[in-house]
């Protein structure tokens, strides 16, 4: 498993594109950010004037997903490639769980990251996409430790907290986030004998439930998504230990988007400062209304798909 | 004066813990700077790898770009990393609308000169300064230098682009030696600080 380990001194055919290191690398220069989601290049650029580090090109925001129901795809090129020509930010785009081809589909557009998402309908139930078969880096959703392990071993060079995407109620980020950072903190506490049976019980590869234990973090970044809705939604992620925020429907949702994303960077920046929190709270108008979790059939949960 | 000098990473936004690990193995005291007062009490900055646009708003924002010019005027050692070297450069070739930089350096950059994601490398670069084997390259979505004045010095290329450049106390490298374990490049500004500091306190 020499492929997860970027720092390990391989040597590289000189020059080497799609490096883990260069995949990884690129989410590590993305730390302390706020990664928007954006329907149109007018929000694109909204968001890019706001100081977003990037922007995540989708059809509909999640929270329309879900008014609308219905199978939701891949967005359609001409309208990624719209966004990418509007920003000079890193643009993102969503692929279904397990659809390969919808991702080659993205590399081919030159997207700079792939979102292999829950928040789209899965076009595979038992196999996420091999991502170690990309140029293009890979995030991927996790609710817990096992399963950020797998999708780093199935090549993912970034893992976003899942959350429940489109309900703008942080509380499942919250969930997932703290459930990730104490299973890792479990593992410190582990000794050599016990990390195979951890590895068995998380269901990943030893080499990587090992290298968390030295390294008392994931071998790759970790962001928070899924319901952050306010500055202090996204100072709240932060302090409990994302390297950063996804803001999907919260922004574009809300009634004052520019000044709202512009708000939400400086809480994410200034996360353990509660005046500039404060002040990054007011009057930014209405919030997206949000959904309350509990109430949300089993079904409509886009936090269970995926494994 | 205690002879180990204390290096600040701006900590806009960014792989600052990547920087803050680089410089605490090349023999530096660091910390991480996000206000004026914080700038203030430091002997060097390093503005790391991140997102340009995002730094410079952040930075104007939180009343640290003003600051920070008047510093690297009166001659504080600074290095910057793929975006940190936009920041250092006296002119962008395509800025963003109301992208400022820092200035410090006199070279025209380009960002993203060598292509979007897909086209990151890893490269072997040899580093004037820099001794023994070549240093290895991470180029993410990374700016190269069109043109430096008469002041700044080329400290290495690759495929007939500037890719490190150095005026004075400032540095700058369009690759990421903070993402390789390797810590030479960051050991050149220390010892860029320590000189600095030595000839302050004679």
């Amino acid at each position: 498993m020499s492929n997860t380990l970027p720092n390990s001194a391989q040597p590289v055919e000189s020059p080497a594109t799609g490096t883990a290191r260069v995949k990884r690398g690129m989410a590590e220069q993305l730390k302390g950010g706020v990664i928007m989601d954006v329907v149109t290049p007018d929000q694109a650029k909204i968001a890019e004037d706001a100081g977003a580090v990037a922007v995540m090109a989708l059809e509909r925001v999640p929270a329309d997903i879900r008014k609308d129901g219905g199978v939701a795809r891949m967005s359609d090129p001409d309208m990624i490639e719209g966004i990418i020509e509007a920003v000079s930010i890193p643009v993102m785009a969503k692929s279904r769980i397990g659809h390969f081809v919808e991702a080659q589909v993205l590399q081919s557009l030159g997207v700079d990251y792939i979102d292999e998402s829950e928040v789209l309908t899965p076009a595979d139930e038992v196999n996420h996409s091999d991502k170690w078969a990309f140029t293009t880096p890979f995030v991927c959703g996790a609710t817990n430790l096992g399963e950020a392990l797998r999708r780093i071993a199935e090549g993912a060079a970034m893992i976003r907290s899942k959350g429940e995407a489109g309900t703008g109620n942080v509380v499942e980020a919250v969930r997932h986030l703290r459930q990730i950072k104490n299973e890792i903190a479990r593992l410190r506490g582990y000794d050599n004998n016990e990390l195979y049976a951890a590895a068995k019980e998380l269901r990943a590869p030893y080499e990587l439930v090992k290298e968390v234990a030295e390294l008392g973090k994931l071998p790759v970044v970790l962001f928070s998504a899924g319901g952050v809705a306010t500055p202090a939604d996204a100072a709240l992620m932060r302090q409990l230990g994302a390297e950063g925020v996804f803001v999907g429907s919260g922004i574009f949702k809300s009634g004052d988007p520019a000044k709202r994303a512009a708000a939400i960077v400086k809480a994410t920046t200034f996360y353990d400062d509660p005046k500039i929190v404060a002040d990054a709270s007011r009057n930014l108008g209405e919030a997206m209304v949000g959904i309350n979790c509990d109430t949300l059939p089993e079904a409509e949960r886009y936090a269970n798909r995926g494994w | 004066m205690s002879d180990t000098p204390v290096i600040g990473v701006l900590a806009l936004q960014g792989d600052v813990r990547e920087h803050l690990i680089a410089l605490a193995a090349a023999d530096a005291v660091a910390r991480e700077v996000r206000r004026p007062e914080e700038l203030a009490e430091v002997d060097g900055l390093v503005i790391p790898g991140g997102e340009s646009t995002t730094i410079s708003k952040l930075a104007v924002l939180f009343g640290v770009m003003e600051p920070l010019r008047a510093r690297v005027r009166a001659g504080m050692p600074v290095y910057g990393t793929c975006a940190g070297m936009i920041m250092l450069a006296d002119k962008i070739l395509d800025p963003r609308s109301g992208q400022e930089t820092v200035g410090g350096i006199d070279m025209i950059v380009r960002r993203n000169a060598f292509g979007r994601q897909n086209e990151s490398f890893e490269a072997a670069v040899d580093v004037k300064g820099v001794e023994g084997d070549a240093v290895e390259g991470v180029f993410i979505r990374a700016p190269w230098v069109e043109s430096v004045g008469a002041g700044a010095e080329v400290l290495a290329e690759h495929d007939g682009h500037i890719v490190a450049v150095r005026q004075g106390r400032a540095l700058a490298t369009s690759f990421h030696p903070e993402l390789t374990g390797d810590h030479r490049v960051h050991g050149l500004f220390v010892d860029m600080v320590r000189a600095n500091r030595t000839a302050e306190s004679l």
